[in-house]
């Protein structure tokens, strides 16, 4: 244990309820199949201290946690709170015993209210009748006492993202939780919100909670934790004190060597406008206006780069744009040519590649091979088919420079796409889409859920792509990335564009506003450099 | 004919046996709207309802007893439910095909126990009327609401008790969360599979009620086959009613209602093919179920089966 003190603590929580002092996990060790996800790990936090879990996608951070809050069962190790062997079998156990965690998708029933959400699985005063009204006090008092704004009268679906996260961590207090597990809770919120949150969450420490805060951004581990467990394939690489780590040496810790965190960028000729769209609108899945009049244009060689939080119409931008969701009004035109309405396969001919969000389900399909996800939209098309039939030698033989040239990582060009990690999915979808050569292309989240390592490689290629003057459309709920790899910056809102600026006059604080909805005014704007 | 219908007579009784024939409808539906409020379609619903005609027959007809009677037909809905759950929530099964198998199974062993124990139709003693004191006096309304005998008052009552377990007990918030987001169900120490095993036993047992109130307190008789689709049609009550208790409800009536109105069509002898007149509720099912495919309230996670760490 470290030199760590609780004795300055209240001896209990403000909600009332016992502190978990220390809680440690020794030698934890959890096999999937073919898989060793956590590999003897040991990890400890004490009331009063914020312990981050620092690591990569698939590091292990994820699964270490579920088994701390019941949801797997680990194959060896065991956990002790406060000095004694704590059996945690199911959420209910960790529940009981003090320990609370926030999902990164969120745990929230979006048909209910807030105070159903709350009073979810608990005893009810008037068992069993509900008594929301009860709840709803309490939950008042909770707000109130942390600085959580909720309303336990509205429905889970109608919050947005930050409020549902208030909801979460208030859900968790509600229970008592003394020790409480934040897993990426900042992957989907505004600077702003975040700044909110890190309030709370300092709040919850001055008052005796344990916390557990799970993240790969380097400089919000650097804000906010005391101490930071470092995890890389399963196993714990490093643990230091927050205050003897820079975000070199967590990001070496981490990925196992240096990394670069600056792109060169040529200077790029840019040419004319090559997208273009006009006041679109669309509707969401719901119904509802998600596309509300958008407007913007993207020239040749640019990458424009599209900020905003989860769910405020980038989803359906993407879609409207290469044909898969219905415009209801404007346009889309390519090179000055009206391209509204037209099925992918058009605008494919027409230069447009797509990497989509969700490359699990719109980019690839899990159960062909690589080669045959290699060539998806070029399958009907020469050289790689004469007549009906397929021509195997010459589809082994480009698939076999794409993967080269793109550095896939597989263990041949017959295996199924479901074994390769995420990393190299997207390269995949990467190399199909970059080797048509395209025009235009819309890249949406090209690194959501991939590894830093791959991270660099695509971006590279993204800004190797506009050197070659394809017009860019940038789509990201990743600040960092945006700010990294983008000309120009639109961000959206409520299926508005805000504001577009220029790389050079973009900073955090500004586009976060932005991203709140507040309008961008040339003169009003913070003058802080990047 | 018009003339003939709109006799108040004649009315009124096409709207008591509306009431009367909404009596199946309403067990299977509102056990059918637990089930499917917590994920869970049972698309097996006709053959447990035949299983628990047959066996409630069987009892009234062997010891007179109509209590026992309802027991039988509610154990043997209780077994079929449980069957029903294991197959659908630990085994995880296609809810679609396995519901089909279920009917099938229920089908088979109701007409082979039949063929078994009987020789011919028979009948039996079934329910009577009950008049209730002063209500069944009052004209028009006493005749189609009051007239009727015991499983019929007892369907109606399960309309507000269903909503009102659904909407204000801990339990129903438990069944509604684990039918939108069983995830988050399981977050917050709440056993999913123990929740649909509930529903989906509870759904067992009003299919069997269903079953015994048309051999036990309608048509007094058991016949193979008898529901001809009465469970199939419960089962898309259920959206038509948009998963709630007074929806399904109003579905009920309206098929039924049709279904009396088709009755009476027949027995005037009317020169409309009896075909057509019969074959009103079966698209009156299938108008239902196009309506219901634009409903968004629909459960989330209706068929998906619940496993963790997904």
């Amino acid at each position: 244990m470290d030199s760590f003190s609780t004795d300055t603590l209240p001896k209990t929580l403000p909600t009332g309820h016992a502190r978990i002092n220390t809680m440690q996990m020794q030698g934890i060790v959890k096999h999937f199949p073919g898989v060793l996800a956590v590999d003897h790990v040991d990890f400890d936090v004490s009331a009063g201290e914020v312990h981050a879990l620092l690591g990569e996608n698939g590091a292990g951070k994820s699964t270490l946690m579920k088994i701390l809050y019941g949801l797997y069962q680990p194959n060896a190790g065991e956990i002790v709170l406060n000095g004694v062997h704590a059996a945690i079998k199911s959420p209910a156990d960790a529940i009981r015993q003090g320990i609370g965690m926030v999902h990164q998708h969120f745990m929230l029933v979006p048909s209910l209210t807030v105070a159903e959400n709350v009073a979810l699985g608990l005893r009810s005063s008037r068992e069993p009748l509900l008594d929301l009204n009860t709840v709803a006090e309490r939950i008042n008092e909770l707000a109130k006492n942390y600085g959580l704004q909720v309303d336990p009268w509205a429905p889970v679906w109608q919050l947005a993202v930050g409020e549902q996260q208030r909801v979460e961590i208030v859900k968790a207090l509600y229970r008592g939780a003394a020790l409480l597990i934040l897993d990426e809770p900042t992957a989907v919120l505004t600077p702003q919100e975040v700044t909110d949150l890190f309030d709370t969450l300092r709040h919850m420490v001055r008052d005796g909670h344990a916390l557990i805060f799970i993240s790969h951004k380097l400089h919000e581990v650097l804000a906010i934790s005391d101490r930071v467990t470092v995890l890389r394939d399963g196993r714990k690489v490093g643990k230091i004190a927050t205050r003897d780590a820079t975000k070199e040496s967590l990001a070496r810790m981490m990925v196992g060597r240096e990394v670069v965190f600056q792109y060169q960028r040529r200077a790029v000729e840019v040419g004319p406008p090559l997208l273009k769209v006009e006041n679109l609108w669309a509707h969401s899945d719901r119904g509802t206006d998600a596309l509300r009049g958008v407007n913007l244009d993207i020239r040749a060689g640019e990458i424009l780069g599209l900020a905003g939080v989860s769910g405020n119409g980038q989803r359906e931008l993407a879609q409207v744009l290469f044909g898969l969701r219905p415009a209801l009004r404007g346009e889309v035109l390519i090179d000055g040519q009206p391209v509204t309405g037209k099925q992918p396969a058009a605008l494919n001919r027409l230069g447009m590649s797509y990497i989509p969000e969700e490359r699990m389900i719109d980019g690839v399909i899990t159960d062909f091979t690589v080669a045959e996800n290699l060539i998806l939209q070029m399958h009907g098309s020469r050289p790689f088919s004469a007549s009906i039939f397929l021509r195997p030698r010459l589809i082994a033989r480009r698939c076999g420079q794409l993967i080269e040239n793109f550095n896939i990582r597989t263990p041949s060009q017959e295996t199924l796409i479901k074994s390769l990690s995420g990393g190299n999915i997207q390269k995949l979808v990467m190399a199909r889409e970059l080797s048509r050569s395209p025009r235009v292309l819309i890249a949406a989240q090209p690194t959501r859920g991939v590894d830093i390592g791959a991270t660099e490689y695509i971006h590279q290629r993204l800004l190797d792509q506009r050197a070659k003057g394809t017009a860019t459309l940038l789509i990201s709920e990743d600040l960092d990335e945006i700010l990294a790899l983008s000309d120009r910056i639109a961000v959206i809102y409520e299926g508005e564009i805000v504001g577009v600026i220029d790389r050079s006059e973009a900073d955090v604080q500004h586009l976060g506003l932005m991203m709140a909805g507040v309008r961008s005014e040339p003169d009003a704007a913070p003058g802080a450099e990047v | 004919m018009i003339d003939q219908l709109l006799d108040s007579s004649v009315l009124i009784g096409i709207a008591a046996s509306g009431i009367r024939l909404a009596t199946p409808y309403l067990y299977a539906a509102i056990g059918e709207t637990f089930g499917q409020r917590s994920g869970v379609l049972n698309l097996g619903v006709e053959g447990i309802m035949l299983m628990g005609a047959f066996s409630g027959f069987w009892a009234v007809y062997t010891s007179g007893s109509l209590a026992l009677g309802v027991l039988a037909a509610l154990l043997v809905g209780l077994l079929m439910g449980l069957g029903t759950a294991f197959i659908n929530v630990t085994l995880k099964a296609e809810q679609g095909i396995s519901g089909i198998g279920i009917f099938l199974f229920g089908l088979g062993l109701s007409e082979l126990l039949f063929q078994q124990s009987f020789d011919g139709v028979v009948t039996v003693r079934g329910f009577p009327k009950i008049r209730v004191p002063l209500l069944s006096e009052v004209p028009v309304i006493g005749e189609i609401f009051f007239q009727h005998n015991l499983l019929v008052y007892v369907a109606f009552a399960l309309v507000p008790i269903a909503w009102f377990v659904l909407n204000r007990t801990t339990l129903g918030l438990k069944i509604r969360a684990v039918g939108q987001n069983p995830q988050a169900a399981d977050a917050m120490g709440i056993s999913v599979a123990r929740v649909r095993y509930l529903t989906v036993t509870f759904g067992g047992m009003m299919a069997a009620m269903a079953g015994a109130s048309l051999s036990i307190a309608l048509l007094n008789v058991f016949q193979q086959n008898m529901t001809a689709g009465q469970g199939f049609i419960a089962v898309a009550l259920v959206y038509f009613g948009s998963w709630r208790p007074f929806g399904v409800m109003a579905g009920a009536l309206l098929f039924s209602t049709v279904n009396a109105l088709q009755l009476w069509v027949r027995t005037k002898g009317i020169d409309i093919p009896a075909e057509y007149a019969s074959m009103a509720p079966y698209l009156l099912t299938i108008l239902a179920l196009v309506l219901a495919a634009q409903r968004v309230d629909q459960p989330a996670a209706l068929t998906k089966p619940f496993e963790r760490g997904e």
